[in-house]
């Protein structure tokens, strides 16, 4: 067990670092991404909001649930909270805890694109091209254009090579009228995400702390519990197979010398450990029925005492499965080579 | 134990230079962020000055909060200032020791942003073109008022075209950006000034308290990462037992339906021990859904 406790320090003490690790890459994931979308403004009335919009929100929803699937902390919650009762209660504190702790790590790639992309301006100016005021501007009275063609001419404004209505309003001017309001809501964004990061993380030790690192030692608890017992499955998986592996080639080997007829055991003495682990099969046409038997007809999940010779029915005959006294050794055994 | 005591070393060596490396990245990170990020004066009248002054103040507002939550020494502090005093006394000139630093290095990056602003001289140019006074410029002498202040208000704008050719705009936008440099150089000046002054004169003043809650504030720091790592510790050894008891309890109930023959586990191998007992796949599957339905109490006495 002493591999397995310094791997399991390894990841507790790197649980924290590893987790923020690939906070970090989504965030630094999300910025890729936006510089590498091609941003394309369509340029008429009604879709330039709903695109623009869309780019600004769509994008964080899936990056936020991504951040819940990328977290493997998730099924350990989710089977916290759905198991049965039984014989341990439950902790709504410690579900609660968990569940911030994996919000809070996923909002921050959602944050860091909302960020950028009002700080860059484009789909702000394509929503709200429309809304740019005219009469401050630019030129309201100079043609008397309908509403509807005003917005359409409107609509143009992030399109520069189309944009046709300089005399109504400069396009300069309103993309920056634009982008400086753009730019002015990213930094209240991010001045807001960061004051609410602060205030929530240095009011705790304010009012919760005891509550707080009782939650924190139960749920680090419940992770190691399920990583110990996960171990100390595939060990005992290990051990199954093993002796059960080594029932079959004892049966096979028991099999092969009562068929032979050989005399039972060739001196151990003689042979040495090596004759005895090749528990009989000693030549090609052997081996190849040791491995087809194992593919057609695996040994069931039952492994006998150790004192007792196994009759694992490899052969399919049809015995009663165990004989508690007598060694079959006498009997003549007909195994089929199907 | 021997394990530990390097662990301790480490920590005890490098806390200190864990902090100051996120502060020297937090000052890289705001460098970096000034020159990706495309400043784009408005041009008008009423909201170049708001913009101006909102980009030179604002992110290193952030910049400071950052610094704040991301130096873990911050929240030491803070549980040391609320805890109850218990039967431990609280040292107050150790929680100001450890605030000063805190907010020392938190500084440094908020710093930088504004002298990078300022050197680079968009800011002030943007926030104070219409403030100029217009009779200084040729250009702009002999325009009317109203006219004037849009004039002025698009001189950080090079490309508009009212601008581009026009040596009046050209020559507020030079007097505003000397300005603006020279004030940055001032204030950094000052300000390594001010801490070459600070590291100098510190040891006349106090230097024994200075000692004194340097060392506790360490103390403060490294014991509750021991306490952390201590409870990781236990709760590896608690979940180790918890599992072991619920394995064995297995074995036991394994044992009492199955009736089976009396010698057989007494020549158990080292394969029997990590077998508990459990040799068959009815036997494996009502563990598991043991495990899930009926989890062990937390209770290993």
């Amino acid at each position: 067990m002493d591999k397995f406790r310094m791997i399991f320090q390894f990841f507790q003490s790197n649980q924290e670092s590893f987790m923020n690790g690939i906070c970090g890459i989504m965030a630094l994931a999300s910025t890729q991404m936006y510089s590498a979308f091609d941003f394309n403004c369509p340029c008429l009335p009604h879709y330039n909001l709903a695109y623009g919009l869309g780019i600004l929100l769509v994008p964080p929803f899936i990056l936020f649930l991504l951040g819940f699937v990328l977290n493997n902390n998730i099924s350990m919650l989710a089977e916290e909270w759905k198991r049965p009762q039984g014989q341990r209660g439950k902790d709504p504190a410690v579900l609660r805890y968990m569940f911030c702790s994996m919000a809070q790590r996923a909002m921050i790639a959602p944050a860091v694109w909302v960020a950028v992309t009002l700080l860059d301006g484009k789909c702000i100016t394509c929503a709200f091209c429309t809304s740019v005021p005219v009469d401050t501007l630019g030129n309201a009275s100079h043609p008397h254009l309908s509403q509807g063609e005003i917005q359409r001419v409107l609509a143009r404004i992030p399109c520069k090579e189309i944009y046709n209505g300089q005399q109504l309003i400069a396009n300069e001017v309103a993309v920056r009228y634009l982008r400086c309001i753009s730019q002015a809501l990213g930094w209240c964004f991010v001045l807001l995400m960061t004051t609410l990061a602060f205030l929530v993380r240095s009011l705790r030790p304010c009012f919760s702390q005891a509550a707080f690192l009782k939650s924190r030692y139960w749920s680090h608890y419940i992770d190691i519990e399920r990583k110990l017992f996960d171990e100390t499955c595939a060990e005992h998986a290990r051990s199954f197979a093993k002796v059960c592996i080594q029932q079959f080639f004892e049966a096979m080997s028991t099999d092969l010398v009562a068929a032979r007829c050989h005399l039972p055991r060739k001196a151990p003495a003689d042979a040495g450990e090596a004759a005895e682990k090749l528990l009989g099969i000693t030549d090609w046409g052997t081996m190849n029925m040791a491995l087809k038997s194992w593919h057609r007809c695996k040994p069931p999940l039952h492994l006998h005492p150790p004192a007792l010779p196994p009759g694992n029915g490899w052969a399919g005959e049809g015995q009663p499965p165990t004989h508690p006294s007598a060694p079959r050794r006498e009997t003549a055994a007909y195994y089929s080579w199907v | 134990m021997d394990r530990f005591r390097m662990i301790f070393q480490y920590f005890q060596s490098s806390s200190e230079s864990v902090m100051n490396g996120i502060c020297g990245l937090l000052a890289l990170a705001s460098v970096k962020m000034y020159t990706s990020f495309d400043f784009s004066c408005p041009c008008l009248p009423q909201y170049n000055m708001a913009y101006g002054l909102g980009i030179m103040f604002v992110p290193p507002i952030i910049l400071f909060l950052c610094g704040l939550i991301l130096n873990r020494q911050s929240l030491v502090m803070l549980e040391e200032w609320r805890r109850p005093q218990g039967r431990r006394k609280k040292d107050l000139a150790v929680i100001r020791y450890m605030c000063s630093s805190i907010m020392q290095r938190a500084m440094v990056a908020p710093v930088v942003w504004i002298i990078v602003t300022l050197l680079d001289g968009k800011c002030l140019i943007c926030a104070f073109s219409g403030s100029m006074d217009p009779e200084k410029f040729v250009g702009f002498a002999n325009v009317s008022t109203v006219q004037v202040q849009q004039l002025l208000a698009k001189v950080p704008c090079k490309d508009d075209e009212l601008m581009r050719n026009n040596t009046s705009s050209k020559a507020v936008a030079r007097y505003l950006r000397c300005w603006s440099q020279a004030l940055g150089w001032s204030i950094l000046l000052i300000l390594i000034i001010a801490a070459f002054l600070a590291c100098w004169l510190r040891p006349c003043f106090n230097q024994a308290t200075l000692l004194q809650a340097r060392h506790w504030s360490n103390y403060i720091d490294i014991e509750q990462k021991i306490f952390e790592e201590t409870c990781c510790e236990h709760s590896r050894l608690f979940a180790h037992k918890c599992i072991l008891h619920f394995f064995e309890s297995m074995r036991q109930e394994i044992k009492l339906h199955s009736c089976s023959l009396p010698g057989e586990g007494e020549g158990a191998e080292g394969e029997e021990d990590l077998l508990w007992g459990i040799t068959d796949q009815d036997q494996v599957n009502k563990l598991l859904k043991k495990w899930y339905y009926e989890k062990p109490p937390l209770d290993v006495s």
